[in-house]
């Protein structure tokens, strides 16, 4: 499986895969166009949307990474009531109620330094801790699913698993800060 | 092993690779909300910074990783000297795909906003923003990944668990710093012409 180490073999490989993902990061970036004007008006939501989409994208690759390797060695199996496959999807959602908070607290407050608060903190606290909450139980559902594909079709999920995971998981970012902020706001 | 064990070991294993891109992010996030007044002048510029971020994540990342798993096959020496050829292929094979996906993604996005009818920056103007961003930020991480590898590895650590987080933090914010100073240097470049 291992490529050959040329330009034109790495590319080869790479390049039909990471096209599509560009074209599915594209799409979130049509959901970012959307909301534009609220955007540039609040600078704390613009700064709310890199660590939002990249923490999403964190939580779902480090679960996809756990369950492919527990995968691997044989561990996990894909049952609800699987000791392994639970723990990881209760750890991935404690992680988002305790990071996310920090994610707010963190953009508000960088953003009252560098060009004035407009926004209360309690109001991006809550923007950012609700969709931590909604983008973990969406990563989870995600990171599963994709998992148990690449398992009855016999793919190394370590190759799949992981891209996939990670630019679904940016997408679903904004698209949920979009729907909190239109909720919040 | 019970539930709340495997989430408790979980949890513990995650969460300092969390905390460091965190970091990265909010630094990238500050820096993108600082550049509210490029975004108002490049119409489409938003639209494109998902897919510029994401590149530099999937190409380096896939670079980190390669290198990573070279070192523990033994087919690679950690040492940046001697130009190894294998690693300037690898590097140069990241910085291609990364431009070529740049480049792409701004085609994409002018495409897409000019059908659907929404103001869209000239599509010179983006494709080089793109193109220059890419390079820049390219260049960056690759010497980052590399060196951070290569250090990593002679130190004794799994190059595996240092590349994920480390791509996502300085990914983040290289790719964003790097925007900005493309953004104002095509800007400056279009103004002269």
């Amino acid at each position: 499986m291992s490529t050959e180490w040329t330009v034109r073999a790495i590319t080869r490989a790479m390049l039909p895969i990471l096209l599509v993902l560009t074209l599915v990061e594209v799409g979130s970036g049509l959901v970012l166009g959307r909301f534009e004007t609220q955007l540039l008006q609040y600078p704390t939501l613009l700064a709310l949307v890199p660590v939002t989409i990249g923490t999403a994208g964190n939580l779902g690759s480090i679960l996809a990474a756990r369950l492919s390797t527990a995968f691997h060695l044989g561990t996990l199996s894909f049952d609800p009531r699987d000791e392994n496959l639970a723990g990881n999807a209760l750890a991935t959602f404690a992680l988002a109620v305790s990071i996310f908070p920090v994610v707010g607290v963190g953009a508000w407050g960088l953003t009252a330094l560098v060009s004035g608060a407009q926004l209360a903190p309690q109001t991006v606290v809550a923007i950012s801790l609700a969709s931590g909450i909604a983008l973990a139980i969406l990563a989870i559902a995600v990171t599963v699913a994709v998992t148990y594909v690449a398992y009855r079709f016999r793919l190394d999920p370590d190759d799949v698993v992981i891209p996939i995971v990670t630019n679904t998981c940016d997408v679903l970012g904004v698209v949920v800060l979009f729907a909190t902020v239109q909720l919040l706001l | 092993m019970t539930v709340r064990d495997a989430a408790r070991e979980a949890y513990r294993e995650a969460l300092p690779a969390l905390a460091a891109s965190l970091v990265g992010g909010l630094i990238a996030g500050v820096v993108l909300s600082g550049m509210r007044a490029e975004l108002r002048d490049v119409s489409g510029l938003l639209v494109l910074v998902p897919a510029l971020l994401a590149t530099r994540g999937n190409v380096y990342g896939s670079l980190g990783a390669r290198i990573s798993t070279a070192l523990h096959q033994g087919l690679v020496e950690p040492r940046v000297r001697g130009g190894d050829e294998r690693l300037r292929s690898a590097v140069a094979a990241a910085l291609a795909n990364g431009l070529l996906a740049s480049a792409f993604a701004a085609v994409a996005v002018f495409t897409i906003l000019s059908l659907l009818g929404s103001s869209v920056a000239p599509l010179p103007v983006l494709v080089a923003i793109a193109l220059l961003a890419g390079l820049l930020s390219g260049i960056a991480l690759s010497a980052v990944v590399v060196t951070a590898v290569f250090a990593g590895y002679r130190r004794g650590r799994d190059p595996d668990t240092l590349v994920g987080p480390l791509v996502t933090t300085t990914g983040d914010v290289f790719g964003v710093f790097f925007l900005l100073a493309a953004v104002r240097i095509v800007l400056a470049l279009a103004e002269v012409i």
